[in-house]
């Protein structure tokens, strides 16, 4: 069947940015993980980078309308998210894969993102044809009516990416995607990233620098819950000397990042 | 496939698009072409016009579909029973375990008053029927107690609809069991059930403000407090589950049930009431 164009999609944007935020402050338990951030992202693929406990996680659940701003200003696809927004509308066009995915053990993939579709409230004759095409994207088409809980540890991870595309979101916040899949599903996993970043605005978060330089077209660095350097990879790259610690130009220039100074990374932005 | 398709094509049109008529003149096929990816009606039309007017395209559409089915990896699998899918939409598999423990607690209950019979004890299932269902309820909108909570958070269904959805659940599962266990030891069904569904809803319009987990818990510890523990110590039944009480249940319920409705955006801002 021809793949007819709703009049929705074809619909000018009304904001600048697909998520912006002004000195975004978000607390995580008592501690501000989120503290001071400003960040603009538009389409594109975007990579989230940092040490443990930069607050990564926490602004990706922020984004993914989990958690409410504690301060500052924070708009999703020129929406403002704060206690008095109705979300249902902004939601329908989110995709969001937890750090640590939570799922029915007794479903089948094929269920579990059927599931989602329908916490989605996708059209529901839409339904079939979507589910199918996300688990085909993400390589698990063979195993779509196993259930979860036979699944490997990178299997699960890819039915969580599953769900996360199969609305086809504007916004698609990934917390660790990465994590235990092997290098040849990586690889494809790449490519399935540069695909989504074509239409939507994909912000991924991850530890390894080289998934990052090979698939993202921007870096964005948080330390200490700010944001610490936003460019391209090859300017990352570029920023490291051969006296950093790291294997590859981006881990040097990742490095020598973050042993910057704070001053001066406040100058370097 | 919604959007506004304009008008539909009429067959003469369709015949001469089938045909490749060069006589058509470009703007009024386009047109048809952006009519058709709108409709699906005038789709069909179109298949059934190439079936019948060109056999050539027929047969070659024919192959080309049997070497598409030849390649491809899998068909859609048959849903397994739409049932099952109905029922999970309507009751996650997490709420299981908890509407077994409830009823577990409302029938240890009721065998507690069967063996207690004769004597001048309360009942127990009168006693406890007004938070059996608290239990299944905080369940079922509690992101800890939900594997999939975080991600269903997260989606434009959550909301009141939805915690209304699995509370029916729960009541279904509960009410039947409290009434029945009700009925064998002789409290008259009313005073069962009132004060267990002014307690459910109360639970989410406090809910809609603490969250429904805390709401639960503290209507929970308050009727434990103010009922079961003085009519336990007293061996006397407690006045809050006296007959002439049931008005007042009544409104608490009415009540409770506006609180609700009011507060439903609750449900659908952030914080977000425990759950989303």
């Amino acid at each position: 069947m021809v793949r007819a164009v709703p009049p929705a999609d074809l619909k000018p944007t009304t904001y600048a940015w697909h998520i912006r935020a002004e000195d975004l402050r978000v607390r995580a338990g008592r501690r501000m993980a989120v503290d001071g951030l400003d960040l603009r992202l538009g389409q594109g693929v975007h990579g989230l980078l940092g040490p443990n406990g930069a607050g990564k996680t926490t602004l990706i659940r922020a984004l993914a309308t989990v958690l409410r701003p504690a301060g500052g200003e924070l708009e999703v696809l020129g929406r403002t998210i704060d206690g008095r927004t109705d979300l249902r509308a902004l939601r329908e066009r989110i995709g969001y894969l937890p750090q640590e995915l939570g799922y029915y053990p007794r479903f089948t993939v094929r269920e579990f993102v059927e599931y989602l579709a329908w916490l989605k409230k996708m059209d529901a004759r839409e339904v079939p044809g979507a589910v199918q095409r996300a688990i085909e994207r993400v390589g698990l088409a063979g195993r779509a009516d196993d259930r979860m809980k036979t699944l490997s540890g990178g299997m699960l991870r890819r039915a969580g990416i599953a769900q996360a595309i199969v609305n086809d979101p504007d916004v698609l916040l990934l917390d660790e995607p990465t994590v235990g899949l092997d290098p040849a599903q990586r690889l494809e996993f790449r490519t399935l990233l540069r695909d989504l970043g074509a239409r939507a605005c994909v912000l991924v978060s991850t530890h390894l620098v080289e998934d990052v330089a090979a698939s993202c077209t921007n870096v964005v660095l948080v330390d200490d819950g700010r944001l610490v350097f936003q460019g391209t990879p090859e300017e990352v790259a570029g920023l490291g000397d051969p006296l950093d610690v790291g294997d590859s130009p981006i881990e040097r220039g990742y490095t020598a990042l973050l042993a910057r100074p704070r001053p001066r990374r406040e100058a370097g932005r | 496939m919604t959007g506004n398709p304009g008008p539909h094509a009429g067959p003469d049109l369709i015949s001469a698009y089938v045909a490749g008529d060069a006589s058509l003149p470009p703007d009024t096929q386009w047109a048809l072409e952006a009519h058709l990816e709108n409709c699906a009606p005038c789709r069909r039309h179109v298949a059934e016009a190439v079936t019948a007017h060109a056999p050539a395209v027929h047969s070659l559409l024919d192959r080309v579909w049997t070497e598409v089915d030849a390649t491809a990896l899998d068909r859609p699998a048959p849903v397994r029973s739409p049932l099952l899918r109905a029922v999970r939409r309507w009751a996650p598999p997490s709420q299981a375990p908890w509407l077994l423990m409830s009823v577990l607690v409302a029938l240890s209950a009721l065998g507690i008053d069967l063996l207690a019979r004769g004597t001048a004890a309360p009942s127990l299932v009168l006693l406890l029927s007004p938070v059996v269902p608290l239990l299944g309820v905080a369940a079922s909108w509690t992101r800890r107690l939900d594997p999939m909570g975080e991600l269903t958070a997260t989606t434009p269904r959550a909301g009141l609809r939805l915690v209304l959805r699995r509370t029916a659940v729960v009541l279904t599962v509960v009410i039947p069991v409290l009434a029945a266990a009700g009925g064998a030891v002789g409290v008259s069904p009313a005073l069962c059930l009132l004060p267990c569904l002014a307690l459910t809803v109360g639970t989410l319009a406090l809910g809609s403000v603490t969250g429904v987990r805390r709401a639960a818990a503290t209507l929970g510890s308050v009727w434990v407090l103010a009922a079961i523990v003085p009519s336990l110590l007293t061996s006397r039944p407690s006045v809050l589950l006296a007959p002439q009480s049931l008005p007042v249940w009544g409104l608490a319920l009415v009540v409770a049930a506006l609180a609700t409705t009011v507060r439903a955006r609750a449900f659908t801002t952030l914080p977000g009431t425990e759950l989303p």
